[in-house]
């Protein structure tokens, strides 16, 4: 009786530090109210600190001009805008380079995986050349190398390098002709878009028809040609024309027409080129990592290489390429951050440099612009989560 | 697993706590600090804070200080040649070194009782405010918030500087009227941009500036020909010169398009030491005016001219009102030399820099450089 009878009381009695429940909810609780308490230290300290020194806080300059001019903007920007237009410069800018950054390193690097793998020496020697040589140098020094490489290549205004009659090439940029339709851009756009609806929208039929075994019109097939289509049809129907703005040379260069930067095509350069280097192992792993016997089975049943290859082998490594992709295109984004090294005004050199300079206004600034980033980012990852989810394996 | 979660969570929460009783020693989380905070008008109609330098240092004047030391502590750059950088026998040398020679000269009659702190340009006020160093002689321009906000006084100016523009001399521009449409480039986040910006606006021209964040990269860019001109304060133009391929090519246009006065400061509350620092500026500028130089300094004091009499101390007592010996500024001028002689071997023509007189000539000679009179 006692014997049995002990235990349960100490049991009843015992520190209640010693119950596993209460223990790990206390521990939770502290780290909670620490993790608050420093936070609510942080910014308390930071708002009196900046009350206390008279600095402006608050987000009101965002309106105020910005007085400065900026080389290379998307959309409408002068001096006397806003800083809060400098940051919509700033950051389409930076959304341009990240965007034609990730396709060319998506391409490249796709290559380069597959030419790693090859069973001819010198094309897989080669990728692997690459591949390590990009891979183990910093990127700010490519970014340099491409920059001043670019520069030192290219021609002045005068003697400037002209292809085509249509592209004029020079250490001040890269222009072209400039096509406008007098204002009817944006109804072409429209139709454009339109003929892409239908195709999307014919696509899903032409699924439904060949599930149920159905004939599939011969029309039907013609729907890729829509978005083009559309198009023409309103140009001519609405009896347009065409405007073409040619570059002229200028005292200075050419003037007019569409033209790129030469530090745009240096950062995209380096970017695209060090990612892609990346992908590429990304890519080999994933395929490498798709089990010998799939091949094999898929041989013995007679399929052919190329099928193969794309019926059986690339939709696995898929998978497995998918996520540190993603990682991938984070990185060339955030990394496209090095441009105001070489002058290319994203967000980082236009908002957290120049403005926050001009401005003072440390703490808001930065906040902005880590929040933009912070976003960009998970926008990026839940778009490349929701193809990793068409692709995952399907678990019945 | 908690029993490795522990400790950590042992040293985080004492870490907080050691923070907690901290905070007071960094200002922070003091709640008298935030009682004054939060009664807006009270803490806004106060006089703005004192700057935490002045008292270790106001009780006793800097003068005794020094003399006690035994020496000047000056603030100088990390390296601009022609303003203070080392030469090849780890001698300071420049303009604004010499300033610092003047004032030892004048305190101690040995221009070289001076040592020097070379200091980035973030450092600079904070060294002068906590009596790191005595005076700031570091190419820094004399704004109205530098004079007013930071508990410094700035008491002259050594060096007229201003935004200026090199361009290459095979494009022929003799004026910055010329550059419109130009392709410009220089450093973010400086006020260059928009001293450009507004020039350009103002005088409705066009413009495309490329703006990088390292000056070595401004002036590789424009070397490459990505830029037509490149601009940053003009004294700035003439040393960033020397790194071109071939400096020969290039020239500094005649004008400047802002105003950048570059001059010694002190620290704010000590007038005998701002005073001293300030006429030793003085009687370089003076002596020059007066033909006075380090080579005949012995002479001119037989000479009958009063107001060279009065500077070199024969008449009148000028340095006992400094608290200096009489033969305060015949140091200076026999030990450093008059402002010209200084002008000439630190950034002069003759140097690589070769930096013409310009606005720094004397008033009577069409510049700025302008001694009130000796007397």
């Amino acid at each position: 009786m006692s014997l049995s009878q002990e235990p349960i009381r100490g049991l009843a009695s015992a520190n209640p530090l010693n119950n596993p429940k209460v223990r790990s909810f206390l521990i939770q609780a502290i780290v909670l109210l620490g993790v608050i308490t420093l936070f609510w230290v942080l910014i308390d300290n930071t708002i009196s600190n900046l009350q206390r020194q008279n600095l402006a806080t608050g987000f009101g300059f965002l309106d105020k001009p910005a007085g400065f001019g900026i080389v290379f903007s998307l959309i409408d920007y002068s001096e006397q805008s806003t800083y809060g237009r400098a940051l919509l410069v700033g950051f389409l800018n930076t959304l341009l380079v990240a965007v034609i950054g990730i396709v060319l390193a998506t391409m490249l690097g796709l290559t380069l995986g597959i030419a790693r793998l090859s069973s001819n020496w010198l094309v897989s020697k080669l990728a692997t050349v690459y591949i390590e040589t990009l891979r183990n140098i910093p990127l700010l020094l490519q970014i340099f190398f491409w920059y001043f490489a670019v520069l030192r290549a290219l021609p002045g205004p005068a003697d400037s390098l002209i292809l085509l009659d249509t592209l004029f090439i020079n250490n001040r940029g890269f222009s072209v002709p400039s096509v406008s339709f007098g204002g009817w851009g944006g109804d072409l756009a429209a139709a454009f878009a339109l003929g892409v609806a239908l195709l999307l929208f014919s696509n899903v039929y032409i699924k439904r028809l060949r599930r149920s075994a159905s004939h599939i019109p011969f029309y039907l097939r013609l729907a890729p040609l829509l978005p083009f289509v559309l198009p023409v049809f309103v140009f001519f129907a609405m009896g347009l024309s065409l405007q073409i703005d040619w570059p002229q040379i200028q005292r200075f260069g050419y003037e007019g027409g569409w033209s790129l930067i030469p530090e745009f095509v240096a950062l995209t350069l380096a970017l695209s080129t060090y990612t892609a280097a990346f992908i590429a192992e990304n890519v080999r792993s994933g395929i490498q990592a798709v089990s010998h016997g799939q091949t094999e089975a898929a041989r013995a049943l007679g399929m052919r290489e190329g099928k193969i290859l794309r019926l059986v082998i690339v939709p696995q490594a898929l998978r497995i390429i998918i996520p540190p992709l993603t990682s991938q295109y984070l990185n060339l984004t955030k990394n496209s951050s090095l441009a105001v090294a070489i002058a290319y005004p994203d967000l980082v050199s236009v908002f957290s440099g120049t403005v926050l300079n001009q401005t003072g206004q440390a703490v808001e600034v930065i906040a902005i612009t880590m929040t933009i980033y912070l976003c960009l980012s998970l926008f990026t990852s839940v778009l490349m989560n929701l193809y990793n989810r068409r692709m995952a394996l399907v678990e019945r | 697993m908690n029993s490795r979660i522990f400790p950590t969570l042992v040293a985080v929460i004492v870490g907080i706590l050691v923070g907690f009783l901290l905070a007071p020693y960094f200002n922070m989380g003091d709640g008298q600090e935030r009682e004054l905070v939060s009664d807006g008008p009270v803490s806004a109609g106060a006089p703005p804070e004192p700057v935490p330098s002045a008292a270790p240092v106001s009780t006793r004047s800097t003068l005794e200080i020094v003399r006690e030391r035994g020496y000047v502590q000056c603030g100088v750059s990390q390296g601009l040649p022609g303003f203070s950088n080392l030469d090849d026998a780890g001698e300071w040398r420049g303009i604004d070194v010499d300033i610092c020679r003047a004032v030892a000269a004048s305190v101690f009659g040995d221009a070289t009782k001076a040592r020097f702190t070379p200091l980035s340009a973030k450092e600079r006020f904070t060294a002068l405010q906590f009596g790191e160093i005595d005076v700031l002689t570091r190419n820094t321009t004399w704004s109205f918030t530098r004079d007013t906000a930071l508990g410094l006084d700035f008491v002259g100016v050594n060096y007229y500087d201003g935004q200026g523009f090199l361009v290459r001399k095979e494009s022929g521009f003799k004026s910055i009227m010329e550059l419109n449409g130009a392709v410009i480039c220089a450093n973010t986040g400086t006020t260059t941009e928009l001293n450009v910006a507004d020039f350009f606006r103002t005088h409705r021209m066009a413009y495309s500036i490329v703006a990088f964040e390292k000056s070595d990269e401004v002036v590789a860019a424009y070397d490459d020909g990505r830029c037509d001109a490149y601009t940053t304060d003009a004294s700035g133009l003439y040393s960033e010169r020397l790194k071109l391929r071939n400096q020969y090519e290039h020239v500094v246009l005649p004008e400047v398009i802002s105003k950048e006065p570059l001059g010694p400061a002190v620290r704010q509350g000590d007038d005998q030491w701002a005073d001293i620092v300030r006429w030793s500026l003085y009687a370089m500028l003076e002596a020059e005016e007066l033909g006075v130089n380090s080579g005949n300094v012995r002479e001119m004091k037989q000479s009958d001219n009063p107001g060279i009499r009065r500077l070199l101390g024969v008449e009148g007592g000028f340095g006992e009102t400094l608290n200096l010996s009489n033969e305060w500024a015949a140091n200076i001028v026999g030990q450093v030399g008059n402002y010209g002689e200084s002008f000439e071997r630190s950034v002069g023509v003759d140097t690589p820099l070769g930096i013409p007189r310009g606005l720094n000539a004397l008033w009577k000679d069409g510049g700025l450089q302008y001694s009130p009179p000796v007397r």
